[in-house]
């Protein structure tokens, strides 16, 4: 492979303001049920009482997740159609849609979620990284709508020389698949 | 209608047609209208590039805290996406204006089936909902005939434009509607407004101004940030604003989130979190002052130099003493009790050993920016802890330096002009935004005890109003039902005009309602709330649907029905008037770019060479710069306040005073939590509520501690019933340990949907709050509720 693309996720300063999992939407024009990128929340803990006074125990993070383009991605081997190719030039897993048999197995394969069954066309779609735009080398909707700034892509070998090999945090599963993802955690989201 | 947009929305209905019936499973065919496919994936993922779209220049015109530069992808006459404007660079220093959630997601609003598409008069009975529908030309006929009827009958006075900044932009239907009524012989005006009316009251009690907050860029000099129930990840106070606060803690500044939430602010951008009772903010405050008086942190020189009253020394001549703050603080004064952390401690939650420690950081730490959300202070008190945080600031010496932040209303005292439409009223009457009901209620003989200003009393009561763009008539104004009572009674209030996008809460109490144009279907110029250096152009991407109109072509046709049509629109048309205001902007602002280029590029950004810093001149240099008080100084002790002689409720200097169903009302007994409603993401007040995308990101929910939810036998997937001696709510909970015990949230801005019984299905906070406004400010208290919650039902699903 020339280059696996990889998507950085600053997690210590995601304020999960759900902008990416909007502006995918729209990009892809998803009705409600459909996620390609998604946002949620990861939290637990509880408080102390003390007298009067509350005392907060609390952990709190966020995760914003798409298709993480794996290295070793499970839906392809799921897919009894042949309809899921990983792109040799840079590493991007995409469904080609007039092989889709809609038979889901992909969505149970996947440990990140992240292929979605449409009911209108009886096809599974899925995050391509924004494919036209990263022909035009115009990055991806949701990195390019990120008011905090917190996401990025690029090729994943120069994203981990810069920002470290951290690939999950609490919250998200084994990286089994090896995930084109590289994380900076936020404090709550590793074990100290 | 003009036949061109027939055939438009003809064609667009036909090729949607199509488009659904190509879908095997589309089974939501039955009344189909041409809005309701918007969503649906009707095809492969897009494979149509960019360069095939038109790019439309725009911004989100509602009343958000933030205004970004936006693109609306056009393509066939119909907007495919909206994004944040990428064309210029990204740079730390000028970054680019980001949207959010809510307008990259806007097609799902412009498109939305439930769009209001014809004029309608109302045939039940008011705040009932049945409407008929009818022409444009009755419509305004009518409205014509009951604004010559009131005006005669009651005088300008009875005509009020109530608030409503659905649509915020330079040319919106309510800058228009009040130009031609005060050409018309003018209305009962308001200040204030529902956001911060009790800041804009107190903070210039203190500085003399509400514009105390330095430029953003400048909080990379702070050494400590405390945001004070302010949550600008949420609320979007200011395109950009959390960026800049993940500069400063880039650039080594320690923040610290103070909220009864653990705020989405607090989560990505704080190093502590201090949960606080709600109401209580002015004790933390003063316990704090109680450190830094006891330890010797403040700064002498700085209190001496500017500030008045903040011991007996330096109070006003002729005040006994006793009366400055230092002496309340230290229990000097008449009440006689030290606010001490262990005093505070017990009222707000908040250990004393992390009062201790917060006051020594923010008076040794310096420069440190105390930043004041607006949430606190919309409580039964709020104006207090507006001036308790713009004193902390003083006695810290915090004020007019780099890196430091005055507190109060913290608008950017750097301000750049843009012209605006002009307007005038020679009815001089006033009253607070949120105390309308009263001048429907009991309007004549309402004087300056109740807040009116401009006149000794009032002559009439409110007859008609008219509300624009706006869901404050119902949904965002206090006690609902007891407001639905006061709005049905159609021999007192005579007529309701509403213009709106959709049949919202407050729209169902019109008589009439006309079918507003949306702000991607117009040109428009809007501003930034109070951060921010620039303007942005909002050009119409996409022509309007239905029978749906623009506010300045109706207005002109009502000013024909009130012959003042040549008066009112000065021969120009509406872009006319849009050049009008770019030249009137340019010749303050040298460099101003033309009309064309500025529509254009959609955006005119101010380039300074360095962050701005408030009252830096006052301070570098107070003999030539007095504050713009009428001491010239710093009103610690507000001699203003001193003579209303109202020392419980209007001190002179500002006090913890415990709240009407604050944590120390014993109705507490009966309803034992705290109930706020915190601005949601994904909806601005109450535009977006009715939004597929946004409820799919964050449903309508309230939030509950999770040790008060075990404690009533709540669990997830429960819907709570809620209910205090105002309303009942029933909606589903969030069980978060996000919130702190005792305190429970229902996100404000969601629609009032009562059902038979009255109970509202939806979650309106209103359906709960009180009604009594504030003592100073005449404003809205709506985080001040006492309430209990059971489980209401299984949900089902």
């Amino acid at each position: 492979m020339a280059q696996q693309l990889a998507f950085y996720f600053e997690q210590n300063h995601c304020v999960g303001c759900d902008t990416c999992q909007i502006a995918c939407k729209g990009k892809h024009n998803l009705p409600v049920g459909q996620l390609f990128r998604k946002v949620y929340e990861v939290s637990g803990g509880a408080f102390r009482e003390r007298d009067g006074a509350i005392i907060p125990e609390v952990y709190a993070f966020w995760i914003s997740i798409s298709c993480n383009h794996c290295v070793r991605p499970k839906c392809i081997e799921s897919c009894p159609a042949g309809a899921i190719q990983k792109r040799p030039l840079d590493g991007i897993v995409h469904i080609v849609q007039d092989q889709c048999i809609g038979c889901r197995r992909c969505l149970k394969a996947c440990p990140y979620g992240s292929p979605q069954y449409n009911p209108f066309t009886r096809k599974v779609g899925k995050c391509d990284f924004c494919l036209d735009l990263i022909s035009q080398n115009k990055p991806p909707a949701c990195v390019s709508s990120c008011p905090m700034r917190a996401l990025d892509y690029g090729p994943l070998d120069e994203l981990q020389k810069k920002l470290g090999s951290v690939n999950s945090t609490k919250g998200l599963p084994r990286a089994d698949t090896e995930p084109a993802l590289v994380i900076t955690p936020h404090r709550h989201a590793v074990d100290k | 209608m003009p036949n061109k947009k027939r055939l438009l929305l003809k064609q667009q209905l036909t090729r949607r047609h199509f488009n659904a019936a190509e879908v095997p499973s589309a089974g939501s065919a039955v009344n189909f209208s041409p809005f309701e496919q918007n969503c649906i994936n009707t095809a492969a993922p897009m494979t149509v590039t960019e360069s095939e779209e038109k790019l439309v220049p725009t911004s989100g015109t509602h009343n958000c805290g933030g205004r970004c530069l936006l693109k609306a992808h056009v393509r066939d006459g119909r907007i495919v996406r909206i994004s944040s404007d990428d064309t210029f660079p990204d740079t730390p220093l000028m970054p680019q204006l980001r949207g959010c959630m809510r307008c990259l997601g806007y097609q799902d609003r412009l498109y939305h089936p439930d769009r209001l598409k014809y004029p309608m008069k109302r045939v039940g009975k008011r705040g009932e909902g049945k409407f008929e529908r009818i022409t444009w030309n009755e419509a305004l006929d009518t409205i014509a005939d009951h604004t010559k009827r009131i005006m005669k009958q009651y005088g300008p006075e009875a005509i009020y434009f109530n608030y409503g900044t659905g649509n915020a932009g330079r040319v919106s239907e309510r800058v228009w509607l009040t130009r031609l009524i005060g050409l018309y012989g003018g209305y009962l005006s308001m200040y204030g407004n529902y956001s911060n009316g009790c800041s804009l009251m107190a903070t210039p009690f203190t500085f003399g101004t509400t514009a105390t907050g330095s430029s953003r860029e400048d909080w990379i000099n702070s050494k400590l940030i405390i945001l004070l129930g302010w949550n600008p990840a949420e609320v979007i106070h200011g395109t950009n604003s959390t960026y800049y606060l993940k500069q400063a803690k880039a650039a080594g500044a320690k923040i610290v989130v103070i909220d009864p939430i653990y705020s989405n602010t607090a989560i990505g951008l704080a190093d502590q979190w201090i949960p606080i009772r709600p109401t209580t903010d002015s004790a933390l405050l003063d316990a704090m002052a109680y450190v830094i008086i006891n330890e010797n942190l403040h700064d002498q020189k700085f209190l001496d130099t500017y500030c008045l009253g903040f011991d007996d020394a330096h109070l006003p001549p002729g005040i006994p003493s006793g009366n400055s703050y230092k002496s309340y603080v230290l229990g000097e004064s008449d009440d006689q009790t030290p606010k001490t952390p262990t005093w505070a401690e017990a009222i707000s939650g908040v250990p004393r050993e992390v009062i201790v420690q917060l006051a020594r950081e923010y008076a040794i730490n310096r420069p440190g920016a105390l930043i004041q959300g607006y949430g606190p202070q919309r409580h039964a008190y709020g104006e207090q802890v507006v001036r308790s945080g713009t004193v902390l600031a003083a006695i810290t010496g915090n004020i007019g330096v780099k890196g430091g932040w005055a507190s109060g209303t913290g608008l950017q005292a750097r301000s750049n002009y843009v012209a605006s439409i002009p307007t005038t009223n020679p009815c001089q009457a006033q009253i607070s935004h949120y105390s309308w009901p009263d001048a429907i209620r009991r309007g004549i003989g309402m004087g300056a005890d109740s807040g009116v200003r401009g006149v000794k009393q009032l002559s009439s009561n409110i007859k008609l109003i008219y509300n624009l763009a706006g869901n404050c008539l119902i949904n965002q104004q206090s006690d609902i039902n007891d407001t639905a009572k006061l709005l049905a009674d159609d021999s007192l209030v005579e007529f309701i005009l509403v213009n709106d996008q959709f049949l919202t809460s407050s729209a169902k109490f019109a008589d009439i309602i006309l079918p507003a144009d949306n702000m991607l279907e117009r040109d428009d110029i809007a501003t930034p709330w109070g951060f921010g250096d620039y303007v942005l152009y909002t050009s119409k991407a996409v022509d309007t649907v239905f029978e749906c109109r623009n506010g300045y072509d109706w207005v002109s046709d009502l000013a024909g029905r009130l012959e003042l049509k040549d008066k009112f629109t000065e021969g120009r048309t509406l872009e006319q008037w849009l050049r009008y205001l770019v030249e009137e902007t340019a010749k303050k602002n040298p460099g101003f770019p033309s009309y064309e280029e500025f529509k254009a590029k959609g955006v005119y950004r101010w380039h300074y060479p360095e962050p701005d810093v408030a009252f830096k001149k006052q301070i570098d240099d107070p003999k030539n710069n007095p504050f713009p008080t009428p001491s010239g100084r710093i009103e610690i002790f507000s001699p203003r306040l001193w003579a209303m002689n109202k020392p419980r409720e209007v001190p002179a200097v500002p006090k913890y005073v415990p709240a009407w169903e604050g944590p120390q009302d014993l109705l507490h007994k009966k309803y034992p939590l705290q109930c706020i409603g915190h601005h949601y993401k994904r909806r601005v007040h109450s535009t977006f509520d009715n939004c597929g995308w946004m409820e799919e990101a964050s449903r309508q929910e309230i939030w509950i501690n999770t040790a008060d939810a075990e404690q009533r036998g709540i669990r997830e997937g429960d819907k709570a019933k809620v209910f205090n001696d105002r309303g009942v709510i029933v909606l589903p909970v969030k069980i978060t340990p996000r919130i702190m015990p005792g305190v429970v949230s229902i996100p404000q801005g969601a629609w009032w949907t009562p059902d038979a019984t009255g109970v509202d299905q939806r979650g309106c906070i209103n359906t709960l709050t009180k009604y009594q406004p504030t003592p100073l400010a005449f404003s809205n208290p709506q985080h001040t509720n006492l309430v209990q919650i059971q489980k209401a039902c299984e949900r089902s699903g």
